[in-house]
């Protein structure tokens, strides 16, 4: 158990943040945890600091082989022709596969079709580092040697990689196929924009016309990147006879093997997929890569193929988020009443359809009361790597932009910054902007949470100016299986299906131990593989703790059903006479009441005699997530003569519904808030004229490192949610959305400077103090 | 042409044959079997493949094998005696001090050295000292804390 | 006759409505009606069609029943990291 309380925090005045806020739910009777809202070892830890734990490029197979990737080093190309004879003569080159590998299999399924197409080109390349053709060889340099042997004939085609430039109406085209989606007419001229959106409701021309303040910007943010620490890495086997087995690193081995499946033109039965431990995914793990690639090679080399990404690949092949455009106008009364609101997202999707400006257009609004609003939104093509989601994927960049709006707005009313939201702030019962009310939120307990927080009324020091936003994520939870067995000793396995990428296994056997009544350490949680168990959806949406706690409640439940019909057959009076608590098989009734309570460990001991192996099920679709919300707080200091900006201070406040693992709840707000951080003032894709990535590792593409940061402080509020047996709701994403704009919200409040550019890198930061000096 | 290497490895000697070519890294994961470092970059800038050599870190990614003739190398994997976890490794689970922990490895290695040359650090100091290592998880609060308890510990 | 309200890539398939009354008294009935009477909400239904009764979010489940008089909303299947 981590002592926290005994160590020196870094501010005096800021609240135990161990300690959560609870709300108490009338609709909710279990309060009283025992195990859940503790914060023991997690069970994979050990295994994590000894260096025994497997990530995906940890695991071998006997007669494996090493899968290299060739990648197309232009923005746009006609492929003309691949010759591969020269790289198949190679002594110990056992597979060269192309597009030709990969026949498709997707049966009209567009979304399967652009990922087959997306892990091996078809005819065009669409992006710098489109893979074209892949080697499998003995070892890594026969295979480096044979990719050189492979010649690719390209035609190259103009490119476009910029997402102003890519709607105008004479920029390359980068499917010309390409009709807009959810415009009427329906366009007969193809273009970069795949999709029109829009949400809302009121009526906004109105609502401006009641304006005393107008506030109208437009605002970019760049692309950045997951940057997770593990690279992709698998190994692939398949079999003449049609099986395969496959270990990944991944968020979903179940969707990667029904992907796999569906692109190799296997039965899903016979491909059997292992997670690995995985070294982060943030959503960039979410779909395949270069795993269809390596089950081909396999397939055609009869031999298990070990591919791993290098960091170049991972930048300039997967990932990414998108980059964005953005307009916002806010209208509001002199008495702080936003009477309308409005915005145009546009969000590149990389070469293939997206719903990235879809997600911006729903969360933009999404914290706020709105009579008036509108968000329309544009996917847009673009000559990059395939969108992929980050962490509530185009949430952050659209709060950048309202967050930024929402403070000048403040500013020029004359009201502060936290009242204005706190008077705007989306309640229970609130129609939200994306259009369904809300239930019971915690927006306006995170804003008056701050408020009251010390952080807020700290001293600046020079150059340092502070600012707050607040951010807005859905979670969702999807198909769910779990099981557990109790062992002859009465310890317990409890098997999940959801991959653990920051703790979820400790926060599921914390749920089951406290519906069994059973100490944690008696609940063992595994990851299984796709063979034991049936589908479960990946860990995204913050979904994992949500609906695996979830699924195991229930499955807990059926056990319990289990074991008390077997404690009734030891005791030989009727099941209806035995209740279950605090772990034991208690007996009730005049008649019974009087026998000594059977624990779990005495059931199990007798299972054999009782009906057989004692286990629990549940296979569920765990909807109801509970939405998210969070307001940061963040001290910048600008050093005005090189526009480098460092934070000193951070406060994330967040609502969880119920803290199940307090540790790793504060770790998913940190971790959050900490990429947001340098998505807000480091992170890009810096393309060149010729459409190639142009900073493909982390010496140019610049996370931020443990000197860049402070710690960051964090406050768990619980407002339980209604759907949840416990009231948990999703943690994993939300704490990314605010950073970018309570940090460009504090150098405004420093310096009187309007970012709308993000990153704000030191060269954009100079720019700008530079102009406002001038102006 | 394959050279032979005679090195220690986590106090044992080890003799390996490899390439004139290939990183440290390559030979502890692909020949010795010790994939406790990990590749997460292959250039020397996240140190997830940090090690000890003669006592210093070291990316194994940026040194070749071939080079650790004579040295004295220390991995992850040599962090514990016995049963008994070293102090960094206890506290980095108390704390929670990681989430996927792809990273740890490295920043075990990195602290370790860090508190062998500074046993009473601060903040800045240990900032400064593991700012070689990349963690994408955990914003390096909980990794902070649990140095700082570890060092604490260490001291006595 | 339930009222469904719908989100603005939806509405062109609709000639430009932003709500449609259908008969339907499950999710699943609902999505078959709407693709026969609005083929063009077809490619929307098999990307993925999110379902909002009464403010509570159903992403997967078709069997759920669409009370009387609740208020339904259609939003897109979302993703997450």
């Amino acid at each position: 158990m981590a002592s926290e309380s005994t160590m020196a925090h870094p501010f005096e005045d800021a609240p135990n943040h161990v300690t959560p806020t609870v709300i108490h739910d009338p609709i909710l009777s279990k309060t009283d945890f025992r195990s859940v809202g503790t914060r023991p070892l997690r069970p994979d830890g050990l295994d994590k600091v000894t260096g025994r734990a497997r990530y995906g490029a940890d695991f071998n197979m006997p007669g494996q082989l090493v899968g290299l990737v060739l990648r197309s080093p232009h923005a746009h190309a006609k492929i003309k022709k691949i010759d591969t004879s020269k790289a198949e003569k190679l002594p110990g080159v056992k597979a060269v596969v192309t597009a030709a590998d990969l026949p498709d299999h997707t049966g009209g399924d567009q979304s399967m079709y652009d990922i087959l197409e997306n892990c091996m080109a078809r005819g065009v390349a669409k992006y710098d580092g489109h893979a074209v053709a892949a080697v499998a060889a003995v070892d890594a340099p026969t295979a480096r040697k044979a990719l050189k042997l492979i010649k690719v004939d390209y035609e190259v085609l103009p490119h476009v990689t910029d997402v102003d430039e890519a709607v105008k109406p004479n920029a390359p085209l980068v499917n010309p196929r390409m009709l807009t989606e959810g415009v009427e007419p329906k366009p007969k001229k193809a273009s970069n924009i795949a999709k029109r959106t829009e949400f809302g409701h009121g009526d906004v021309d109105a609502g401006f016309k009641e304006a005393d303040v107008i506030v109208t910007r437009s605002f970019r943010t760049e692309q950045t990147h997951q940057g997770y620490i593990e690279p992709h890495a698998c190994v692939a086997s398949v079999s003449p006879d049609g099986t395969g087995e496959l270990w990944v690193c991944t968020q979903g081995h179940f969707v990667y093997r029904n992907h796999c499946a569906m692109l190799l033109g296997m039965d899903v039965s016979k491909l059997r997929v292992t997670s690995s431990e995985i070294g982060g995914g943030f959503g960039g793990k979410t779909h395949v890569w270069a795993e269809p690639v390596a089950l081909a090679l396999s397939r055609k080399a009869n031999r298990p193929v070990k591919v791993t990404m290098t960091r170049e690949e991972v930048f300039r092949a997967s990932g990414p988020t998108s980059a964005s455009s953005i307009d916002v106008k806010i209208g509001a009364r002199k008495d702080g009443a936003i009477v309308a609101a409005d915005a145009t997202l546009r969000f590149t999707c990389g070469p293939y359809y997206g719903m990235w400006a879809e997600l911006g257009s729903m969360t933009a609004f999404a914290c706020y009361d709105l009579k008036n609003v509108r968000t329309v939104g544009y996917e847009v093509l673009v000559n990059r790597p395939k969108t992929a989601a980050y962490r509530a994927p185009s949430a952050p960049m659209a709060a950048f932009a309202v967050e930024s709006v929402m403070d000048e707005l403040a500013h020029k009313i004359g009201m502060n910054a936290v009242d204005f939201r706190i008077k705007n702030a989306a309640k229970q019962g609130t129609r939200a902007s994306y259009g369904p009310v809300y239930g019971p939120i915690g927006i306006g307990a995170t804003l008056e949470a701050a408020k009251k927080h010390p952080h807020m009324k700290a001293p600046l020091g020079k150059n340092q100016g502070r600012g707050m936003a607040c951010g807005f994520w859905f979670n969702f939870g999807g198909q769910t299986c779990t099981d557990i067995n109790v062992g002859p000793d009465g310890s317990v396995t409890l098997t999940v299906g959801t991959v653990d990428v920051g703790g979820s296994r400790a926060s599921i056997a914390l749920c089951v131990a406290e519906e069994l009544g059973v100490p944690y350490e008696q609940v063992k949680c595994i990851v299984a593989d796709t063979g034991t168990l049936g589908h479960n959806d990946m860990t995204d949406g913050s979904r994992g703790t949500f609906s695996s706690s979830m699924a195991g409640i229930f499955a807990a439940r059926n056990a319990i059903t289990v074991l008390r019909e077997r404690a009734a057959r030891m005791w030989e009076i009727p099941v209806e006479h035995v209740t279950w608590e605090d772990g034991h098989a208690k007996a009730v009734g005049e008649k019974y009441g009087n026998l000594a309570p059977l624990s779990l460990k005495e059931i199990a001991a007798a299972a054999g005699n009782t009906g057989g192996p004692i286990a629990g099920h549940s296979e569920i679709v765990a909807d109801g997530a509970g939405v998210s919300f969070a307001t940061h707080i963040a001290d910048v200091e600008v050093d005005p003569e090189t526009g480098r900006s460092k934070i000193v201070r951070y406060t994330v406040i967040q609502d969880a519904g119920k803290a199940v693992h307090p540790a790793y709840v504060e770790g998913q707000y940190q971790g959050g808030a900490a990429q947001g951080i340098g998505w807000a003032l480091n992170e890009e894709y810096i393309y060149g004229k010729d459409g190639r990535l142009q900073n493909p590792g982390f010496l140019d593409y610049r996370i931020p490192v443990c000197s860049d940061l402070p710690m960051i402080d964090t406050q768990i509020l619980e407002i339980p949610n209604p759907n949840h047996p416990y009231g948990v709701r999703g943690v994993g994403e939300t704490s990314i959305v605010p950073p970018l704009a309570a940090i460009a919200n504090a150098m405004s409040n420093a310096f009187g400077v309007r970012m709308t550019h993000v990153p704000m890198s030191p060269p954009r930061v100079l720019k700008a103090l530079e102009a406002a000096k001038k102006a | 042409m394959a050279v032979l290497v005679s090195t220690a490895i986590n106090g044992d000697t080890v003799e390996f044959a490899c390439d004139p070519h290939e990183s440290l890294l390559d030979v502890l994961r692909n020949r010795l079997g010790l994939s406790g470092a990990k590749e997460g970059c292959g250039t020397g800038d996240c140190g997830a493949c940090s090690v000890q050599v003669d006592g210093r870190v070291v990316c194994a990614c940026l040194m070749l094998g071939v080079e650790a003739e004579g040295r004295d190398i220390e991995t992850v994997e040599g962090m514990s005696h016995g049963t008994e976890l070293h102090p960094l490794q206890s506290k980095f689970l108390e704390h929670a001090a990681l989430q996927c922990g792809v990273c740890t490895p490295g920043f075990l290695m990195a602290a370790k050295a860090l508190l062998e040359h500074n046993p009473d650090p601060t903040e800045e100091e240990i900032r400064f000292g593991l700012a070689g290592n990349l963690c994408r998880c955990t914003g390096y609060d909980k990794i902070v804390r649990a140095v700082q308890d570890a060092a604490k510990v260490m001291r006595g | 006759m339930a009222e469904i309200h719908l989100w603005g890539a939806l509405r062109p398939a609709a000639g430009g409505a932003s709500t449609v009354s259908v008969d339907a008294k499950t999710i699943r009935e609902l999505f078959r009606k709407l693709e026969e009477t609005y083929p063009g909400m077809a490619p929307h239904i098999a990307r993925g069609v999110a379902v909002s009764i009464d403010g509570r979010i159903y992403r997967d489940d078709w069997g759920r029943d669409l009370p009387e008089g609740s208020e339904i909303y259609l939003l897109p299947r979302i993703q997450g990291g």
